[in-house]
């Protein structure tokens, strides 16, 4: 802080004859400042982490992850909705007709391509299940009942913005710039598939 | 442009918003160039530390209370569920619970930090009263906090301090069943607990601002205790203030962080991991270590509602303590027996905090009561005397002598009131 003259008044004083001249160098103060403000961006920074963190799932939530559905009263045509980690999970038991739809569709049809086979499990073409939230912007789409209005392609139809998904749960119209998303699932036996 | 503000700084964005809001005019006078007495000690620490120990509360409190569940059938688990369920849900609670602790360290040693050296006496009278006001209110939120975890002692704790009021003739039952808000403490009292204990922090803060303000009007006192004569007597907030107080920062978060790290339930009673039992009263019910001078005042009174009025009386004293020193001389430097005698008085504090951890039985009964009547003495009896007859030392004509004749040699020229130069 105290500048050179003062030290060189001061030396003087003493008698101390200054070695050499002190000259001011302005990289090395700014090397200094940087170091400074890096110093200090890493340690808000290791403050900051500990409390954006405990905002994230805790290990409660995170521990609540599987679900077995039985499809036993699941009728042919019907689908319906479960709850799994707060998402609505629609598991549809699909007729030979709308599987023959999803499967025939070519891929230049679709906004976002997808077979209809990798959304499904190998031998278990019946069965779709999806996560029941509209890709748009979360609304949960309707169609589950054969009785709803399921829109153009006979899949679900978003009642929020007209998204419409074909019995594969792909976009096929509308807003939404997604297909609807496949859960992890896996059979425990014909009749019961276990989520997450 | 009539009446604008007209701001001095260069860069432009801060001039524009300068010359509309000169909040950068007023941090630089305030922080920056604030002329301050030049011979602080490492005491004058402590003012700054309360702050970000403030800031510490509420930042630690907000995220605590993300996850936390002010019902009496889910508040003792929601805590269990921050300490292992929540990401870092144990460290948030242990920097706040120690914080508490951190905090009332940090507070006693200022308040004797302005006894020892007369920052009560005017000017600083008002300054002072807020000082006491911020001690109270911090009291309150500490306590209401303490019942949230719903433990044995937040229960139990809670229902001997709201029963305090019930000492008041007539009025007092009526009172405690409206702080209740039932027959008992339940449900809505830690309803209400919960909304102060957010609430009162912000108050805090509030006449934290009228206090600092009032510091600033009066300006800050010294260890001689006299008045700054000329701007040789100081130095500018910043940078010899900033990086004085950052010393003291790191030795507190140094001491805070070992604490937190090492022995986090070292100043925490264990039977506050006991869920509340409304049914049974634990064996030994004892306050948080900072309320134990206190409550030995209180028992050592045989009277219900004379212990109750001594131990309010013990803090209201504070208030009047400006008017009850007589003494013009503020600094104990030179009063040589309030010099001693301050100490004894501290000496009757500590006394008081360890009859307060132990059973009233015996020896504690006796220590309790001569270090509630000395408590007391002091403040009514010795101050207002002392003052009369107490032959001050001499006083130094200015805060630059003595700091010159303890070998300083002459201080650079720059370090007066003017702003340092950026470099
Ligand atoms: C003046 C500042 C504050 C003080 C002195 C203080 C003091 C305390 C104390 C002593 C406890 C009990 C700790 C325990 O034994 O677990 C506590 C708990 C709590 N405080 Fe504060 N507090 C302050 C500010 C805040 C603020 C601003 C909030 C924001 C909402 C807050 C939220 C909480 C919550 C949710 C709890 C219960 C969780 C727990 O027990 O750890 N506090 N506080
Ligand atoms: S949310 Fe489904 S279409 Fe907008």
């Amino acid at each position: 802080m105290a500048d050179t003259s003062v030290v060189a008044r001061d030396m003087a004083n003493l008698g101390i004859a200054p070695a050499k001249t002190h000259v001011a160098d302005p990289t090395k103060r700014d090397f200094l400042k940087l170091i400074q403000l890096a110093g200090a961006a890493i340690g808000v920074g290791a403050i900051a982490w500990p409390f954006i963190n405990s905002m994230n799932p805790s290990k409660d939530v995170l521990a609540v992850s599987s679900l077995e559905v039985d499809l036993t009263p699941i009728v042919v045509g019907q689908g319906i909705t479960v709850l799994w980690r707060g998402k609505p999970i629609f598991v549809r038991h699909r007729t030979p007709k709308e599987i023959e739809e999803a499967t025939s569709v070519t891929m230049a049809q679709l906004s976002d391509p997808a077979t209809d086979a990798s959304r499904t499990q190998p031998g278990e073409a019946q069965w779709i299940v999806l996560v029941g939230i509209c890709t748009h912007l979360g609304c949960i789409p309707v169609g589950n009942k054969p009785t709803d209005a399921r829109g153009e392609w006979g899949g679900w139809f978003c009642p929020c913005h007209g998204s419409q998904y074909d019995t594969s749960g792909r976009v096929r119209h509308g807003p939404a710039p997604a297909n609807l998303a496949v859960p992890p699932y896996a059979f425990e036996s014909p009749t019961k598939i276990k989520i997450g | 442009m009539a009446g604008l503000h007209k701001s001095e700084f260069a860069n432009p964005v801060v001039n524009w918003v300068d010359t509309r809001l000169p909040i950068f005019t007023f941090m630089q006078k305030e922080y920056g160039t604030f002329p301050t007495p030049k011979n602080f000690n490492y005491l004058w620490n402590f003012g700054a530390l309360l702050m970000v120990n403030l800031m510490i509360m509420i930042v630690t409190g907000i995220f605590l209370a993300m996850n936390y569940q002010p019902n009496v059938a889910t508040a003792f688990d929601s805590v269990q569920h921050i300490m292992r369920d929540v990401n870092y849900g144990w460290l948030l609670r242990y920097v706040h619970q120690n914080g508490a602790s951190m905090f009332f360290i940090v507070v006693f040693i200022h308040i004797f930090r302005g006894m020892y050296y007369g920052s009560y006496k005017a000017p600083r009278e008002l300054l002072w009263m807020f000082g006491v006001t911020l001690l109270l209110l911090m009291m309150a939120t500490a306590f209401m906090g303490y019942v949230l975890p719903w433990g044995q002692m937040s229960y139990w704790g809670a229902t001997v301090i709201t029963n305090l009021f019930s000492a008041f003739p007539i009025v007092g039952g009526p009172i405690v069943t409206w702080l209740w808000g039932g027959f008992s403490v339940d449900n809505p009292t830690l309803n209400r607990f919960f909304s102060l204990h957010y609430l009162l922090p912000f108050v805090i803060t509030g006449v934290s601002f009228l206090h600092v303000a009032a510091l600033h009007i009066t300006g800050s006192n010294n260890p001689l205790g006299i008045d700054v004569k000329s701007p040789q007597d100081t130095l500018p907030f910043h940078p010899y203030y900033t990086a004085k107080d950052s010393v003291g920062l790191c030795v507190y978060l140094l001491v805070f962080a070992l604490i937190v790290f090492f022995a986090p339930g070292m100043l925490g009673d264990p039977l506050n991991s006991v869920p509340a039992n409304p049914l049974q009263t634990p064996a030994e019910i004892v306050p948080e270590w900072y309320f134990l001078p206190f409550y030995a005042i209180l028992r050592s009174v045989p009277s219900k509602l004379g212990g109750v009025l001594m131990m309010f009386g013990s803090i209201a004293v504070l208030f009047v303590l400006p008017w009850l020193d007589t003494s013009k001389i503020r600094s104990a430097r030179f009063r040589p027996v309030y010099r001693q005698l301050i100490w004894v008085w501290v000496l009757s504090v500590i006394v008081l905090g360890m009859v307060g951890g132990h059973r009233p039985e015996g020896i504690w009964v006796v220590l309790g009561r001569v270090a509630t009547a000395y408590y007391f003495l002091h403040f009514l009896v010795i101050l207002p005397v002392l003052g009369k007859l107490e032959r001050p030392l001499p006083l130094p004509e200015s805060i630059s002598r003595p700091v010159l004749s303890l070998g300083g040699g002459p201080l650079p020229g720059g370090a007066t009131a003017k702003p340092m130069e950026k470099v």
